[in-house]
């Protein structure tokens, strides 16, 4: 059974991978976009001093998201 | 939308510069420009459009630095000028300029540019960074899947340089006629489009790739019905927007956009 977190809940140094989008409209496209398709490896690098935004490597690149934002990503948790 | 016939275009070729924030845009442009317009490595450096110009083989080009987007959806102010831009008369090519160490990620935006225009080169830059990566790109293969042509370059040591304008040269004279790899959307959002293309005014299909125009009224994109608004004929959009009744057109296309490119990834 994968284990099926929201993105803001992936901890800083696991790994997960994108099981769907719950964001409507323009924050859909957006993260679609940014390449946060389904299947997506995603990894949780660090939170910001403020705890928000927090910072994401996928598809090469490492990119800063709102917890607003992150909350709105499903993803299944990859084993350690 | 369209721009206006600025003088300085006047006899000149003009070519635009796109690519996502941070592929070396403004370095392309001031190597091939000669002009030493301020680059820098932070976000929405580049608002508003910069433009210098060459000569190459005797023949001017106005070439237009735009800002760096991810997209072309006119989500931000950046989006609206650089999408403003492509859309418009007169473009007699477009380089999207895509960084290699991370091209994946770049393609979202040259299929988007793709869809506006077919007088599209893909400019692999930062070649040098993704060798020391040992990052290999099968140009031959980008250029056959993507159907228009592909130049590597390394702007900062001017690799690639004379090659891309050489392509420039070729496609802004139409001596290279290219074959845009076009996206099929699913059948109902096809069909709709097919409806509201046949139904352009010609005045629009004069200026504007008609496929795309109509992409984008089924679409819904805010931005874009207000700019259609302004233009004498717009009324007529309506219905057909509303004649769509799926599920989130908007989120489809840009979503199966995205499938089609990282289909067969783990």
């Amino acid at each position: 059974m994968v284990k099926e977190i929201l993105l803001s809940e992936l901890p800083v140094g696991r790994c997960g991978r994108v099981v769907s989008l719950r964001a409507k409209g323009m924050t859909r496209r957006r993260l679609l976009e940014l390449g946060l398709v389904p299947e997506t490896k995603i990894k949780t690098i660090r939170y910001s001093p403020l705890g928000d935004p927090t910072l994401f490597q996928f598809r090469g690149t490492l990119i800063a998201l709102r917890w607003e934002e992150a909350r709105q990503v499903l993803v299944s948790l990859e084993s350690l | 939308m369209c721009y206006g016939e600025d003088p300085e275009y006047t006899g000149a070729v003009i070519v635009a510069l796109a690519g996502n924030p941070n592929t070396g845009k403004s370095t392309i442009f001031n190597a091939l420009t000669g002009l030493n317009q301020h680059t820098g490595n932070w976000p929405g450096k580049t608002v508003l459009k910069a433009q210098g110009t060459y000569i190459f083989h005797g023949k001017k080009y106005v070439m237009v630095d735009l800002p760096g987007t991810y997209s072309l959806q006119a989500g931000s102010a950046e989006e609206q000028v650089a999408r403003d831009f492509l859309c418009g008369k007169r473009l007699q090519a477009t380089v999207v300029v895509t960084d290699a160490t991370c091209l994946e990620r770049n393609l979202n935006l040259v299929l988007q540019v793709m869809e506006v225009t077919s007088r599209v080169i893909v400019c692999v830059n930062l070649i040098d960074e993704a060798q020391r990566k040992k990052i290999f790109i099968d140009l031959d293969g980008l250029s056959a899947e993507l159907g228009v042509p592909v130049v590597a370059t390394a702007a900062r040591s001017g690799t690639g340089l004379e090659e891309l304008k050489v392509k420039i040269e070729e496609i802004s004279f139409g001596r290279i006629i290219t074959n845009p790899r076009r996206l099929v959307y699913d059948p109902d959002i096809e069909e709709a489009v097919a409806l509201i293309e046949q139904n352009l005014p010609g005045s629009v299909k004069e200026h504007y790739n008609p496929r795309w125009f109509a992409l984008r009224i089924v679409e819904g994109n805010q931005s874009f019905l207000k700019e259609i608004e302004k233009l004498k004929w717009g009324a007529p959009c309506e219905p057909y927007r509303i004649s769509y009744s799926g599920p989130d057109s908007k989120n489809h296309i840009s979503g199966s956009r995205i499938h089609n490119l990282t289909r067969g990834q783990a």
